[in-house]
């Protein structure tokens, strides 16, 4: 792990989002440091996804701060998150289903020939070349994304993020349409990039999956933030409750070493 | 990239075999030739009720006078299908381009034939070139304007349009208060493609040739460039089978045009008017490609490029196929929008100069139901209402259809109210046709 923990990657700060009525996300706070993992934890409709999106660009807040290598930065749309470096991975695909993996790849972000046309050779060439260590049994690249598998689906989804050099990566529930074996293909993937200095989200309701790759966990309830707390001092059962209760685990009442990162 | 992916390949995931690029027989090859086989399939569905109307007419359909005419009174609708194909993939539609047309070709028709005169004179020679601006940049206005409330304050396309529909048609009428304008610029109505409007027979066959080079130049470096990556190649037959069936249709098109004769009696005046020496056995003109079908064929080429090598096309199909996605991917879904009215709006004036220039007048009920047959035209070629799926080749094929079967049924002395009735069949089949073809090759 790096040793500069000083400053976080991102910090949330109290951030707002309402729906009409609903609050959506209600004054929450989470950071997330180089090369790190945070679990983002949280019944269905906690509030979860929307928190992220206010980072990813694709909602808006309606108060609270975000600031970025400790500068406070604006994000009004997905371009202005792709500037910073922040790629994500959405529970809902983000694919364009009728186009294919190089399309889908380089979506927004497309290379040119020196006349100003698509290089869609360059582009399968890139794709072809990062499947391959991806997914190497990946060979569909002529075929809409739409007559791809869900695992396959997934890989062109994730090779995106990865692709472009992302430092902070946003993952919602990357796991959820993969079978046992693309799922371990996705671990190994997220401790490889966090071995690499990356800062990673991670949304996922598999809380085995979540405890053995994350180094600290947040958790929602009703769009309120329970709490944070470091993976190594809690149980599974500390978790389920501060999910299910929505409070801190007895242990931690105290709460003051909570939301740190773990100093090495 | 960084090299921050290392092999994963111990993690291997299984697929299923039979992916595309291993698949064999006769899936396979449907496969490889991809869209090219559905263009050859329209193109035979073409040639089918070609021959069927040429039977039933006695063979007076595939006749080079019949061709040339069906290629005319197709060019307007052809020009403004080319524009519907992108607001149909992005999910929209417009219904105001008939009355769209009307408007900028009452405009062009008072500036041509009552404002510019007074100026500079009659057919003076920087009339036409004024004018076609004038409406250009009228249709570019209007198509900004609608793609505006759509893009930017998200009043479904329908209702702007349906609206449009309605007060372009009046405005168009406001314009003279009814009165239709003529006689047009002498230049102006080269582009409907009357006995002058034609590109004669050499230029047409210099034409014809430049564009079977293009076709030969456009496939065969494609694949060269994927030879060069090393990526899995179409059979070379599948190329050179589409290069032949491209360059015979352009010939074949180019033969027929040059074999309609000017009737004698304008060609004299022809050759008059340009001062050119009449020989003694009389003087054999031949019509050659239209100018409006030169419009054409430009836009068609022009459109494909955009579609399928800018980006701004990528984000056409990418928008069509989920907005959502194309949001998160940092397009602008807003903005496509108004550039794609505005397109649409540009390309109904240069049907507008098609459409009046062919009646040599501008009436205010000119285009009126275009808006039906450019979107049947868009969707008998293959376009999909539920947006991301279409071709301009389609598109234009689509147009041709439609026109051939209302040609043909009028030389035949079909009732027009049957032929709406065969029409409305034949639009609906398609759909159904196109979608089990879909269907069978699994997209
Ligand atoms: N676009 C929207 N319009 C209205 N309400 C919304 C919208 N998006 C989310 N919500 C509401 O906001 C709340 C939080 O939703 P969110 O998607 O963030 O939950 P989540 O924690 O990601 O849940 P899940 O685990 O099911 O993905 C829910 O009550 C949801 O109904
Ligand atoms: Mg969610």
């Amino acid at each position: 792990m790096p040793t500069d923990t000083a400053h976080p990657l991102v910090a949330l700060s109290d951030i707002h989002v309402s729906f009409g009525g609903i609050k959506a996300v209600d004054g929450v706070s989470c950071d997330l440091y180089p090369g790190e993992v945070v679990g983002l934890l949280g019944h269905n409709g906690a509030g979860k996804s929307t928190l992220i999106k206010v980072l990813s660009g694709a909602c808006h807040s309606d108060s609270g701060d975000i600031r970025i290598n400790d500068q406070k930065a604006v994000i009004r749309n997905a371009r202005d998150a792709r500037a910073y470096n922040i790629e994500t991975i959405y529970q809902t695909l983000a694919l364009a289903d009728n186009l294919d993996a190089a399309a889908n790849l380089f979506l927004g972000r497309e290379i040119l020939t020196s006349s100003g046309m698509l290089d869609e050779v360059r582009m399968e060439d890139e794709t072809r070349k990062i499947m391959g260590r991806l997914n190497p049994n990946f060979r569909k690249f002529a075929a809409p994304v739409k007559a791809l598998s869900g695992g396959q689906r997934q890989s062109v989804a994730i090779a995106r993020a990865v692709y472009f050099d992302a430092k902070v990566l946003i993952m919602d529930e990357p796991t959820a349409a993969l079978g046992v074996q693309e799922t371990a293909m996705v671990s190994e993937l997220i401790k490889q990039l966090k071995s690499e200095g990356i800062g990673i989200f991670l949304i996922s309701h598999d809380i085995h999956d979540v405890f053995d790759l994350s180094d600290r966990l947040t958790v929602m309830k009703n769009g309120r933030l329970v709490g944070t707390v470091r993976t190594e001092e809690v149980s599974k059962e500390d978790v389920l409750g501060m999910i299910i209760l929505g409070k801190m685990p007895d242990h931690l009442e105290d709460g003051s070493e909570a939301g740190k990162p773990s100093a090495q | 990239m960084s090299d921050r992916v290392q092999s994963l390949s111990d993690m291997e995931q299984p697929e299923t075999p039979g992916s595309a690029e291993t698949r064999s027989g006769i899936t396979g090859m449907v496969r490889t030739m991809e869209l090219d086989l559905r263009l050859l399939g329209m193109v035979g569905a073409l040639l089918l009720i070609w021959v069927v109307l040429d039977l039933l007419t006695g063979g007076r359909f595939i006749t080079p006078r019949n061709l040339f005419n069906l290629s005319v009174q197709t060019a307007s609708v052809a020009v403004m299908a080319t524009g519907m194909v992108f607001v149909i993939v992005t999910r929209h539609i417009d219904l105001s381009v008939g009355s769209v047309l009307g408007v900028i070709a009452m405009v062009m028709g008072v500036v041509q034939a009552e404002i510019l005169p007074d100026l500079l004179g009659f057919n003076h020679p920087a009339n036409w070139i004024i004018t076609i601006l004038v409406g250009l940049c009228l249709g570019l206005l209007i198509g900004c304007l609608q793609g505006w409330v759509i893009g930017y304050l998200a009043v479904p396309a329908f209702i702007v349009t349906l609206g449009g529909l309605l007060i372009w048609r009046g405005a168009a009428w406001w314009v003279t208060t009814g009165r239709t304008v003529a006689p047009l610029d002498s230049t102006f109505i080269l582009f409907g493609g009357g006995v002058a409007g034609t590109m004669g027979e050499t230029a047409s066959w210099i034409f014809g040739a430049i564009m079977a080079a293009l076709v030969i130049y456009g496939i065969l470096r494609g694949r060269r460039r994927r030879q060069l990556f090393d990526f899995p190649l179409k059979p070379l037959w599948a190329d050179w089978l589409n290069i032949s069936v491209l360059t015979l249709a352009v010939f074949g098109f180019v033969a027929a045009m040059n074999a309609y004769p000017v009737p004698a009696r304008a060609a004299k005046r022809l050759a008059e008017a340009k001062g050119w020496a009449i020989p003694e056995g009389g003087l054999e003109l031949m019509h050659g490609i239209a100018i409006p079908v030169v419009i054409v064929a430009l836009i068609a080429i022009a459109m494909t490029i955009v579609a399928r090598r800018t980006k701004f096309g990528r984000y056409v199909f990418a928008i069509g196929g989920n907005p959502q996605a194309a949001e998160l991917s940092g397009i602008d879904t807003r903005r496509m929008t108004l550039y794609i009215f505005t397109l649409m709006g540009g390309l109904c004036a240069i049907s507008a100069v098609i459409a009046s220039a062919r009646l040599q007048s501008a009436a205010n009920d000119l285009g009126t139901l275009d808006e039906l047959r450019v979107i049947a035209a868009a969707v008998i070629g293959g376009t999909s209402l539920a947006g991301g799926i279409g071709t301009i080749y389609g598109a234009i094929l689509g147009a041709l259809v439609m026109q051939s079967l209302q040609s043909g049924m009028a030389l035949i002395g079909t009732n027009t109210s049957l032929q709406s009735i065969v029409i409305g069949f034949v639009l609906i089949l398609a759909v159904w046709v196109d979608q089990v073809y879909r269907r069978r090759i699994g997209e």
